[in-house]
């Protein structure tokens, strides 16, 4: 209880703080972000993307490292943790995608442009799709669970390509792409970064709360169909 | 002749919640024909199946012992012969180019001999260039026989050997078992008393039902 | 072993041959996608990188409605686990890879002489290189489509699901395939394209060696 309290008051702080904290040209005062030339106000949605992109990969990677997991030790609580996983990967995979159309309307010109990154978040959606397909159109729980786990394997097989090399490949106007260093290094100052961290933060303690709610009560849910 | 055994060493399989058998723990030591009886659903396929190596129990070994050294699973496989009425062969191909072929992925040499005569034993060399498409059930239950035991393996697993023959077809595949049991171990689930019959030692599957 | 492969390939060539099960809806694929391509191109001539990207179209959903075969007829007909009694899973994983290898192989030679014959602005500039990606293609989009064929035969819906399947694992693949092609069509030079190359074969190396990792899951049950 006392730790949910917790939770949203830091969900409420870091929301506040990165969207009513003024952007000026040259920060003196602790609440005061820099001037980014040609982001301009547009940079407050860092906050807010930046999270939920890291959450659908990290989600992503659970998902995998769960479903490793499964087939090691066939323990169907795994495979539930996997699937939760999976669950909330695809909301922030949308969130993320959402906040990122909305960015680049503003500092691209459109919404979409099939850029490398808008590509891959595409595909994260994709797979995230094929596997929620996949595991409605098997009965048995059992197989369910191996063969989701192994879905989820061979597309984490195709993630170096879309996050390290295309990206690098192709011209992208994405931040960290080809000649384009992080702009979390140099652009940002000492108080926009520690916005941005705590909103990191915030975001993932959020996320780890939902996930494992969402575990629990599936297996609840289970045992009372005696299935588990 | 080298010396083959089987262990299976306290096996339990589980589906969802519901436990098919547990601590279910028998050693072959030496060539003969052993018995695995059991109501209908009471797991004796499932038991073959996981002897066979076709499904993983939920804990326990299968180990396969020649010559006294235990053998890693994926040389085990050409030891063992694997009779079932849910067994299906490629019905394009004729009976005798199924059993090539099937050996030929075994990796082994077929050796044609031993295969007309098995398929003389089984009377069916006149039909054995038909395809399988053409077959009556009890004449694909021969021919599942013929797989089983063609390659010579020291263990031979039937599951309901007799299901969809007639009288002649029971007589040959007895008359078979009688001949191959001083060289392998052979294992037979069945109901059918005449089966079981055969067998110097019946393990009753239930015994391994309530235990948890 | 490399024995019992080919016997698996063989057993699948064969039957094949006797049943012509995937050849035939191959070929009505192929002919069907490409006609959809002219008729609605009409009168008007394709421009030249269009018709490298349109190329791998064409072949992607060709291999979605043949691919599958491998696994998914062992399991409609009940072999599958005769096949297990016979062999470890790397040797039908194996045997199969070299079967849908074989099939796309011969399908995609089709598919490449129909469309040039079709499209007259399908030009290739660098041939070699184009070759090379068309071999490494091909052999990719056979690794990816053999392991989802295994999973999709289990599954109830197989016939729409395989491409569901497939197109986010073949994504990386079919967008180098199609930078690649539309350099070649332009013109390219072996040290512009040797890191599309590079991909392309990283690609498989990665995509089998987890397919023959996964696979025993996938078989056993």
């Amino acid at each position: 209880m006392i730790w949910k309290v917790f939770l949203y008051f830091f969900i409420l702080a870091v929301s506040i703080m990165g969207i009513a904290f003024p952007i000026v040209e040259n920060p003196i005062h602790w609440n005061e972000y820099p001037y980014i030339p040609a982001l301009g106000e547009n940079a407050k949605i860092i906050f807010f993307h930046v999270p939920t992109a890291w959450l659908a990969s990290i989600a992503f990677l659970m998902s995998a490292y769960f479903g490793i997991k499964y087939l090691k030790n066939k323990t169907l609580v795994d495979d539930i943790k996997s699937y939760t996983a999976a669950q909330l990967g695809l909301v922030f995979c949308v969130l993320a995608t959402i906040t990122g159309a909305v960015w680049a309307n503003y500092t691209w010109g459109k919404p979409w442009s099939w850029d490398p990154r808008q590509t891959s978040i595409f595909a994260l959606m994709l797979i995230y799709g094929a596997y929620f397909a996949l595991r409605s159109a098997i009965e048995d729980s059992e197989k369910k669970a191996v063969l989701s786990a192994v879905y989820s394997l061979i597309a984490f097989v195709t993630v170096p390509f879309f996050v390290f090399i295309i990206p690098k490949m192709v011209n992208s106007l994405h931040p960290g792409s080809a000649g384009d260093p992080s702009p979390i290094g140099f652009k940002m100052n000492p108080n926009m970064k520690i916005e941005f961290f705590l909103s990191l933060t915030a975001f993932s303690i959020l996320f780890y709360w939902l996930w494992s709610i969402g575990y629990r009560s599936l297996i609840l849910k289970e045992k009372n169909n005696n299935l588990l | 002749m080298s010396l083959y055994e089987l262990k299976i060493q306290n096996l339990r399989k589980m589906y969802s919640r519901r436990i098919i058998f547990s601590g279910v723990t028998i050693h072959f030591s030496k060539p003969g024909v052993y018995g695995i009886a059991g109501t209908n659903g009471s797991g004796k396929s499932t038991l073959v199946k996981i002897i066979a190596g076709l499904l993983i129990p939920s804990s326990g070994t299968i180990t396969h012992i020649l010559n006294g050294k235990n053998l890693p699973e994926d040389q085990s496989i050409n030891l063992v012969g694997f009779s079932s009425p849910y067994l299906n062969f490629y019905e394009e191909f004729s009976a005798l180019e199924n059993m090539k072929m099937l050996t030929g992925i075994r990796g082994l040499v077929p050796d044609e001999d031993y295969l007309n005569k098995l398929f003389d034993h089984f009377h069916l060399a006149d039909r054995k260039n038909d395809p399988v498409k053409a077959y009556s059930s009890g004449m694909k239950q021969r021919l599942r026989l013929i797989f089983a035991f063609f390659h010579n393996p020291r263990l031979v697993i039937l599951d309901e050997p007799v299901s969809n023959l007639d009288n002649s077809g029971k007589e040959q595949i007895y008359r078979l078992v009688n001949q191959k049991q001083t060289e392998s171990i052979i294992l037979i689930a069945s109901n059918d008393d005449s089966d079981l019959a055969l067998c110097e030692q019946v393990t009753n599957i239930e015994e391994f039902k309530e235990t948890q | 072993m490399t024995r019992q492969i080919i016997a698996v390939f063989k057993k699948d060539l064969l039957s094949e041959i006797r049943t012509r099960y995937a050849i035939n809806s191959l070929v009505m694929f192929v002919v069907i996608t490409i006609s959809v391509i002219l008729f609605s191109v009409g009168n008007e001539s394709v421009p030249a990188d269009l018709t490298g990207g349109l190329f791998w179209v064409v072949v992607f959903f060709t291999a979605m409605s043949g691919l599958s075969r491998v696994f998914v007829t062992e399991e409609e007909r009940g072999t599958t686990l005769t096949l297990r009694l016979l062999a470890k899973p790397a040797v039908i994983y194996l045997g199969k890879l070299l079967f849908n290898n074989v099939l796309i192989f011969s399908m995609n030679i089709v598919i490449a002489i129909l469309y040039s014959a079709f499209f007259d602005t399908f030009v290739i500039e660098s041939k070699e290189i184009f070759i090379i990606a068309f071999i490494l293609g091909n052999l990719g989009i056979a690794s990816a489509s053999t392991v989802l064929a295994a999973i999709i035969a289990k599954a109830s819906s197989k016939g729409t699901l395989y491409p569901v399947l497939s197109f986010p694992i073949l994504l990386p693949l079919i967008l180098t395939l199609i930078n690649l092609s539309k350099s070649c069509i332009s013109g390219t030079s072996f040290e512009e394209s040797q890191v599309s190359l590079l991909i392309l074969f990283c690609y498989n190396v990665m995509m089998i060696a987890a397919s023959l990792l996964l696979f025993d899951f996938i078989w056993k049950d």
